[in-house]
């Protein structure tokens, strides 16, 4: 017994130490913010400010940073969501000898290191923009442009994943039922696919917009002239260190937070109600079973 | 000029086809009708489905890459000359990670040779490290932990995964720089008199890269270790077997495809980092993906990186399938 209380104290010591692991570097940075010093240190703590947070709303650079990054997020999600849907409906489809070719191709992005990635997508475009002869401040050479292509290249395969997992479930006989009533295959994919897979698209769309707002790798080739958070920021730490990124990477760890915290609470919910929902399916299968099984009886009595 | 004789083209053909195609629209759009894929879609979803998977398959992943290799066997040459003759291909690219310049006073591309080779045995030691701590802990949250606490560590292990990578490596900087936390603590407790330059001895930068991407080890193991009945944990432990031997015979057997997909993903990221390198290096160490980026943005000469990138690419592609093999997983296991 003296033994296995032992075992739990090492096992307790261990979780204990990966979290801190985990967390420690994080709490350092965060305290870091509101320390006086003018380097990003917590030791020796010269006082608690709040000044770094005022500094950081005065960067316009940060600033627009953060508005290309909205906007590249914005674009990926509408690029990535529609194309992976598509090619998780298709995955199902198509001929059983070509599927796993298919699948190896759609999901090598996934296995890409992200520079290559962005790499590919700029040596490509500007291959085009030369065979095309176009201008300079045309589409092919354009940082926005090539960033929301380059980032959805790998983030329509994380979403198509999550939309497989989705699709696993989906029950054929409901479009098949459908098909019989009457209903075109249009009115099947908006009536009955499309709801079935809403949970999938929200979070589908969660996962592009925060994978392409945190990416580096792939964007520092293809954004160019243009700048987006996580270039700003990456040159910023290289150049010297200011107490500001702590107070920036307090508040993003903050929204994220709130955002992780929220997005497993809906999801929670979400799960919660297919749950009951099923069980209230089972219950009134049963309900039926028991009336069919009752009334020859009913009958015969 | 050239834009004129492809509208005039352009328009020529539409002309040409215009008849052809009303005077047998019925029988094209039968024959499209009958396909059985469109006949299970309808037109319209048919359309949208073809065309952005291909748009996809084709104009982001497959062309992009073969453009990057074939660039990489191209020459350096000024705006105006590309497509004239001396647009060639050539392996000198190729060449030059291995051998460097000619007349160089070395035989071999050391410098680049060497930064190569310390990526690749640096992303792998990672990635045994990353595997061997996310172990224990993936098999207490599968096996061990039941409903809440397993939930609560499931939400606090996905926070740190949220934030930035470029914040996660600026953290460690906080940390091991020369006048970081960890050295007030070692001088405050008198263990050194001296501040010491981690980041120098690239302790800062392998103790950033473990921390990185720690948390796609995780989730994998998790997943796989979540799924094995714990019935048979508890069968082996009854027929007497000690405990390092049901994890070697039960459960990492059944963990085989998250250990693989882990150790891909981990891997992969790794050896493709390029923020954390230039963040937390010091300044004479290198790291491959550096050396690829100062070819396209310092030395301007695209080929050359192309060539390092396809190389990277090839390492990575080996790596995954040696995985493959060890593990004895097929290729949809690993992607999960």
């Amino acid at each position: 017994m003296n033994s296995k209380n032992v075992m739990r104290l090492m096992v307790g010591f261990y979780i204990v130490l990966f979290f801190g692991y985990l967390f420690g570097p994080l709490i350092m940075m965060g305290a870091a913010a509101f320390n006086e010093s003018p380097f990003p240190q917590v030791s020796p703590w010269e006082g608690f400010t709040m000044k770094w947070f005022g500094q950081l709303a005065q960067d316009e650079q940060m600033i627009e940073g953060i508005t290309n990054s909205l906007v590249i997020g914005v674009g990926v999600v509408s690029l990535s969501v529609p194309i992976s849907l598509a090619a998780a409906i298709m995955i199902g489809q198509i001929y059983e000898r070509v599927r796993p070719y298919y699948y190896v191709i759609v999901v090598s992005p996934v296995l890409t290191p992200g520079v290559i990635l962005g790499i590919s997508t700029l040596v490509f475009w500007d291959r085009l923009g030369v065979l095309a002869e176009a201008e300079y401040e045309s589409i092919f050479y354009d940082g926005m442009f090539l960033t929301i292509v380059g980032q959805s290249t790998f983030i329509s395969a994380y979403c198509m994943l999550v939309f497989m997992a989705r699709l696993q479930r989906f029950d054929r006989t409901q479009e098949e039922a459908a098909l019989d009533l009457g209903a075109t295959h249009v009115q099947v994919f908006w009536k009955i696919l499309v709801p079935f897979l809403r949970p999938a698209i929200f979070s589908a769309a969660v996962l592009a917009f925060l994978t392409s707002f945190e990416n580096y790798n792939t964007t520092v080739f293809t954004i160019q002239a243009e700048s987006t958070l996580t270039t700003v920021l990456a040159g910023k730490v290289r150049m010297g260190t200011q107490p500001d990124l702590s107070a920036l990477a307090v508040i993003i760890i903050t929204i994220t937070l709130i955002g992780a915290v929220t997005y497993e609470i809906v999801r929670r919910r979400e799960m919660a109600r297919e749950e009951a929902a099923r069980e209230e399916a089972m219950r009134a299968d049963q309900q039926i079973d028991k009336t069919i099984t009752a009334k020859p009886l009913a009958a015969s009595a | 000029m050239s834009d004129f004789i492809v509208l005039f083209l352009a328009v020529l053909l539409a002309l040409l086809i215009k008849p052809f195609a009303e005077k047998h629209a019925q029988a094209i759009w039968s024959g499209i009708s009958s396909i059985h894929f469109v006949q299970r879609n309808g037109v319209v979803l048919s359309a949208y489905l073809i065309f952005s998977v291909l748009a996809w398959a084709i104009f982001m992943i497959i062309l992009p890459q073969l453009y990057m290799v074939d660039f990489s066997f191209r020459h350096n040459l000024p705006f105006n000359e590309v497509g004239g003759p001396g647009d060639t291909w050539t392996l000198d690219n190729y060449q030059y990670l291995l051998f460097g310049r000619e007349g160089d006073t070395e035989a071999m591309n050391w410098l680049h040779l060497k930064v190569f080779f310390k990526t690749i045995l640096v992303s792998a030691l990672v990635t045994l490290f990353d595997l061997a701590i996310c172990y224990p802990i993936a098999y207490y949250m599968g096996q061990v932990a039941v409903g809440g606490k397993a939930r609560l560590m499931f939400l606090c292990l996905l926070i740190p995964f949220w934030v930035n990578e470029i914040l996660r490596a600026f953290a460690f900087r906080i940390l091991f720089g020369t006048s970081g936390v960890i050295n007030s603590v070692l001088i405050g407790t008198g263990v050194i008199d001296e501040g010491i330059d981690f980041l120098r001895a690239d302790v800062g930068l392998y103790a950033g890269l473990s921390y990185a991407y720690i948390l796609l080890m995780i989730f994998p193991l998790y997943n796989a270790i979540e799924s094995l009945d714990h019935n048979q944990v508890e069968a082996a432990r009854d027929l007497g077997s000690p405990w390092w031997r049901i994890h070697l015979r039960v459960v990492v057997p059944h963990a085989k495809p998250g250990i693989a997909s882990g150790s891909t993903m981990v891997f992969m990221l790794t050896a493709g980092a390029l923020a954390a390198p230039q963040i937390l290096g010091g300044p004479s160490s290198l790291w491959f993906t550096q050396i690829i980026y100062d070819w396209f943005f310092t030395g301007l000469n695209w080929p050359q990186g192309s060539a390092y990138a396809f190389v990277l690419l090839a390492t990575c592609i080996v790596f995954v399938m040696t995985i493959m093999r060890i593990f004895n997983v097929r290729f949809g296991e690993i992607a999960k």
